[in-house]
């Protein structure tokens, strides 16, 4: 029996089908693609012409917050290491500081708790489409930079984190103006309490005017870099290197 | 005099029925065309971009755990779309559908709608974010022109004549009966068009447009005002789908009324602006 139903779809399949099979073969067009992530470009730009650099994310009050914060990603990094530092309650954790800077830096979880901190009611929004409100609390990154001595050559922060995708471990990466923004934190803690693990414990970067890929969890180090060419398939990110996801994010 | 066709008579000079008249300006039809392109690239990858995520919530936040009021889903081979609390089955074309090669898939919307037709969220945000820049300059474009060139004045702002509610009565009733205007009465739009172009004009364009910013975290930071408007991101998101729901109903009716009307006719008139005028009911 022909349904209703059926019958969209078959319709559907037969005009989508002749369309969509010349759609696909321009999507893998090199050219093409080339054109379309063009706009990637202008739409970093325009959105800084418009705003200032220290533009804030908006902040919320505590009614406003998710009831439960969705973690995504990895939720549990795989390997004895990570397994051993979860034991442990991260006290052997370190975070480096590397590359271009004056003073390399090796901090512990507790030098860093210790620091000075920053808490920020936020909105994070995944690049799938869903948002989820949660209070952070970390250490400015500024701070780390200024302490670390970031020279002028520096252009981009390179995170490296603990969780593997595939052959490599996760990365992601921003430029000077994100890194140096108020609202930029290493985050240690989630709702006043020690990061979760799914949530990217011991610390994860916070930077809350792009998309959650960007917001890196399990940080183990931050690389100080004039280009992102000599990271991954440099194009400064998992995602950017597998799917083709924007470098920039903010949309 | 009256009622003759003699070459002193003013009336030689307004077109009549079978005449090959000048109907759609220049700036008109780029934009027609630009548009029709544009617009189904960008329903068909955000398509692809809601199935990421297929569902909607109203106010700032909203993910799996808070409560959706709009959900594309399936349970085990049975798709499903849940408005609120109604449940309708849409297995073959919604929730759970075969893909080309008969592979049953647990996406929302299927294969044929979306671009590209197999699950990619970062190729259809390639296609979405560039065509979301042609939309939106090419709308901009478009307004200014159609201002300063008294477009929208003279042809789709209605008349006070016509906004009476028995005229528009009148036009859906003749409309129902498929009988439209003849002659020099097919020159002008008539009020439904009107509110129609109108409506897409200053309603769901702009709607979706400032919608579409509204999902962008570094807009969020540039102009926060646009939370305030729409009443949070996911709010926003809703809206967004809500107003692309509303174009595919305008195209859906537009394409039917351009069949109806006279589809060579009419799409010629919208490549070289040369339309020929219906025939007099009269003659």
């Amino acid at each position: 029996m022909i349904t209703r139903r059926k019958l969209i779809g078959s319709i559907g399949a037969a005009t989508g089908g002749l369309l969509l099979s010349g759609c696909d073969k321009i999507n893998a067009n090199p050219g093409v693609r080339s054109i379309l992530t063009s706009a990637e470009g202008l739409t970093m730009r325009a959105q800084r012409v418009i705003s200032d650099r220290n533009a804030m994310a908006p902040e919320y009050d505590r009614t406003a917050m998710s009831p439960i914060f969705r973690a995504n990603g990895t939720r549990q990094p795989a390997g004895p290491e990570y397994a051993a530092h979860m034991a442990s309650g991260f006290v052997d954790w370190r975070l480096a500081v590397t590359g271009l800077v004056n003073h390399p830096l090796s901090l512990s979880l507790a030098q860093i708790r210790a620091m000075p901190h920053r808490t920020q009611i936020t909105r994070h929004d995944c690049v799938e489409g869903w948002s989820a409100i949660g209070k952070w609390t970390g250490v400015p990154l500024k701070l780390l930079l200024d302490l670390s001595g970031l020279r002028s050559a520096a252009r981009y922060l390179i995170f490296h984190c603990a969780d593997a995708y595939g052959a490599s471990n996760y990365y992601e990466s921003i430029d000077i103006i994100d890194a140096f923004h108020p609202q930029t934190i290493i985050a240690w803690a989630l709702n006043d309490q020690m990061l979760p693990v799914g949530n990217g414990a011991p610390l994860r970067l916070r930077v809350e005017r792009q998309l959650g890929y960007k917001h890196a969890k399990y940080v183990t180090g931050i690389e100080a870099v004039a280009s992102l060419a000599a990271q991954g398939a440099g194009k400064g990110g998992y995602w950017e290197d597998s799917h083709d996801y924007e470098w920039y994010a903010g949309i | 005099m009256a009622g003759t066709t003699s070459s002193n008579d003013p009336a030689e000079n307004s077109p009549r029925g079978g005449d090959l008249v000048k109907r759609h300006r220049l700036s008109t039809r780029i934009w027609h065309w630009i548009n029709a392109f544009s617009v189904f690239v960008m329903l068909m990858s955000g398509l692809m971009i809601f199935n990421a995520h297929p569902r909607l919530y109203w106010g700032q936040y909203g993910a799996n755990f808070d409560r959706a009021w709009l959900e594309i889903g399936n349970q085990g081979h049975i798709g499903l779309v849940r408005i609120g609390t109604v449940k309708i089955e849409t297995t073959g074309v919604l929730g759970y559908w075969k893909d080309k090669a008969g592979i049953p898939r647990a996406h929302a919307f299927p294969w044929w709608a979306t671009i590209p037709s197999s699950y990619s969220l970062a190729d259809a945000r390639i296609w979405h974010f560039f065509f979301a820049w042609v939309l939106a300059l090419g709308g901009l474009g478009y307004w200014l022109i159609s201002f300063v060139n008294r477009h929208i004045r003279s042809d789709l702002l209605p008349t006070r004549a016509e906004l009476s509610p028995r005229h528009i009565w009148h036009d859906i009733c003749a409309h129902a009966r498929l009988r439209f205007p003849k002659g020099a009465a097919a020159l002008k739009y008539n009020i439904l068009q009107k509110i129609a172009y109108l409506s897409v004009l200053f309603g769901l364009l702009p709607l979706i447009v400032l919608t579409g910013l509204t999902m962008s975290p570094g807009m969020n930071a540039a102009w926060p005002w646009l939370l305030t408007l729409f009443g949070g991101r996911q709010s926003a998101r809703s809206v967004h789908f809500l107003c692309a729901s509303g174009l595919v109903l305008f195209i859906i009716v537009h394409l039917l009324m351009v069949v109806l009307a006279g589809p060579i006719n009419e799409v010629r008139s919208m490549i070289t602006g040369r339309y020929r005028l219906p025939e007099d009911a009269a003659k």
